[in-house]
């Protein structure tokens, strides 16, 4: 197993340093200081520092419980919903930190979207579905609606299976198919970033690889984070892997090296699957 | 080691199977019991009271002679306060419904709060009779009034209707409203275009059953001092009246005098069940078509 690892390695390296010679290093989007979350009494993120660069695929990846879900539930302040939960520390989004009270929440989430674990489309027909971000922002005309519905599914790979149906419920798509809907919902709103929590969980493999195609079709417009259980697609998908543990960060760097030669024994642990 | 032992299992399968059987009897009882009672108390009314419907009994005016009497001004009374209860529990129990499940803080206050609605529902209706007798009828000087009488049944259901409307706005799943916020809306937006619709048809079914009762209830319109006399047809909120349940119990009260009045309360309760019935189908289509939309 070790050996392999090296073998897999050295190729992996020469590869990344050939790239970063003629490429800029990407700008961040998010850039968290020592972030520290509870709920209630118990410390759910502890001393969180993470640049997370623009226009690319960060994945999180831990043990059930470490964090992960949390962490990127701040990044769109969705853990205010929360009542109990109390943050401090700063998160800088584009340069402006995004905890100070007059910064509104609102406003985040629409340049920030966010697609959960179970796909939870509205009780409504695929159309208002997609819709129903741009009308709450103000749109109305018709016309422009349905040019954002239509280029919103084309680029969530469902626009051919749902074209002729779109005035009937969402609930009677398939299971991947409303999550792949919910990312066009999500796209309607034309965030900069999008927050994917374990997005493709509850799908067959067969939906997966389509998700897994759209998400990296979705990068060379989108900053991207993803959290995900599965470790296979963290490293087939992701530029750049943080590695949580109990509420901190034990690892972050490109997803090549840390999978091939992390630095930490207990990243090297998690990856190989001894514990989590 | 084996915990379960397959042949102690297969002995226990039949009698599980045998109260499985009779439990199921059981609740069949308990649901025909009530219709039974049911079934007897319509059919004696219908078997008295229907021979007495008759155009003029619909429309005509009350009068002392039974061939002669008429419940339209009841019937108006009643339809009259639908309108003023069906406008203020809506209203009013949906907005405090919201307040207390979407928007208070959830602490000590709010669950005194809660616990005091709770009780409210099991005041007894006389107490909102002298209640609405106080405050609408001489506080704020309405007299005996459509609009008192109205508003003292809506205060009356108005636990039930907050009540059973948090129950359904607490039914909507979570996902749903988490989803509206991530995708930047407001508060009011997500309510007013997710949870609010999603849980309209819930909210409606308890609001009928409250209706229901408002319209049936007799007790707080004695006690408001709602005659069954000679009155015009009321034609507004500000109008004195009468209403069927009124009307329904001083002909009973009546018929040890004039032994036709019996019937006549007979004839009454057809009407008002028939009008319970018209309104709860509206409110029935109204469900319906709101769960077609979603
Ligand atoms: N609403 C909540 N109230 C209290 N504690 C919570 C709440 N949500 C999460 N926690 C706690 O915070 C810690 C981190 O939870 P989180 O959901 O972020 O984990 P996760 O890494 O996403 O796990 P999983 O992989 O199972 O989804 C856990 O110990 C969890 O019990
Ligand atoms: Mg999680």
């Amino acid at each position: 197993m070790a050996v392999q690892t090296q073998l897999y390695a050295v190729p992996a390296i020469e590869k990344k340093e050939s790239k970063n010679k003629n490429e800029v290093e990407k700008e961040s989007i998010f850039e968290t200081k020592s972030l520290n979350l509870w709920y209630g009494e118990t410390q759910a993120l502890k001393n969180i520092d993470l640049k997370i660069p623009e226009k690319s695929i960060t994945a999180i990846i831990g043990p059930s419980g470490c964090g992960k879900s949390t962490f990127i539930k701040t990044l769109n302040r969705m853990v205010e919903l929360i009542p109990s939960v109390q943050t401090k520390g700063d998160i800088h989004y584009k340069g402006s930190n995004i905890l100070s009270k007059d910064y509104s929440a609102e406003a985040l989430r629409t340049d920030v979207g966010m697609v959960f674990q179970k796909p939870n489309p509205f009780p409504k027909s695929i159309y208002d579905n997609v819709a129903y971000g741009p009308r709450i922002h103000g749109i109305k005309k018709k016309s422009i609606l349905d040019d954002i519905v239509e280029k919103s599914l084309k680029d969530a790979f469902i626009w051919d299976e749902v074209k002729d149906r779109l005035k009937e419920n969402a609930f009677g798509l398939s299971g991947g198919q409303q999550q792949r809907l919910c990312i066009a919902r999500c796209l309607a709103i034309e965030p900069e970033v999008i927050l994917m929590d374990e997005p493709t969980s509850a799908l067959d493999p067969i939906s997966t690889t389509k998700v897994e195609e759209l998400i990296q079709s979705l990068k060379k417009q989108y900053s991207i984070v993803i959290v995900t259980h599965n470790m296979q697609q963290a490293a087939r998908i992701s530029d750049q892997t943080a590695f949580f543990l109990n509420g901190e960060v034990v690892e972050f760097g490109k997803t090549e090296e840390l999978f091939t030669e992390p630095k930490d024994s207990r990243t090297m642990d998690y990856i190989n699957g001894r514990f989590g | 080691m084996q915990y379960i032992d397959r042949l102690q299992v297969r002995k226990r399968i039949n009698f599980r199977l045998r109260l499985n059987s009779i439990l199921k009897y059981v609740f069949l009882g308990a649901t025909l019991s009530g219709l039974v009672v049911l079934a007897i108390l319509l059919i004696r009314t219908v078997s008295q009271g229907f021979a007495w419907i008759d155009w003029n009994f619909i429309t005509g005016h009350l009068s002392m002679d039974p061939e002669k009497a008429g419940i339209m001004g009841a019937i108006l009374g009643t339809f009259w306060l639908m309108l003023v209860v069906v406008f203020f529990t809506l209203f009013l129990g949906m907005g405090a419904a919201i307040y207390l499940e979407l928007y208070a803080k959830k602490g000590r206050i709010h669950s005194l709060i809660q616990t005091n609605i709770a009780n409210l529902a099991g005041v007894p209706s006389i107490v909102y009779g002298i209640l609405g007798l106080t405050v609408f009828v001489r506080l704020m000087d309405f007299g005996s009034t459509v609009l008192a009488g109205g508003l003292t049944l809506s205060l009356l259901v108005l636990p039930i209707v907050i009540v059973s409307s948090q129950e359904a706005l607490r039914a909507v799943p979570q996902t749903l409203g988490e989803a509206s916020y991530g995708l930047g809306a407001s508060k009011w937006q997500t309510i007013k275009s997710i949870i609010l619709p999603t849980a309209l048809p819930s909210i409606l079914t308890g609001s009928i059953l409250a209706l229901s009762r408002a319209i049936g209830e007799t007790a707080p319109l004695v006690v408001l001092g709602i005659p069954a006399l000679l009155i015009p047809f009321p034609g507004g909120f500000m109008d004195r009246f009468t209403a069927l349940p009124m009307q329904i119990y001083y002909w009973t009260l009546d018929a040890a005098l004039v032994e036709e009045y019996a019937n006549l309360a007979a004839a009454s309760i057809i009407i008002l069940l028939l009008m319970l019935f018209i309104l709860n189908s509206i409110a029935i289509y109204i469900r319906n078509k709101f769960q077609h939309r979603f």
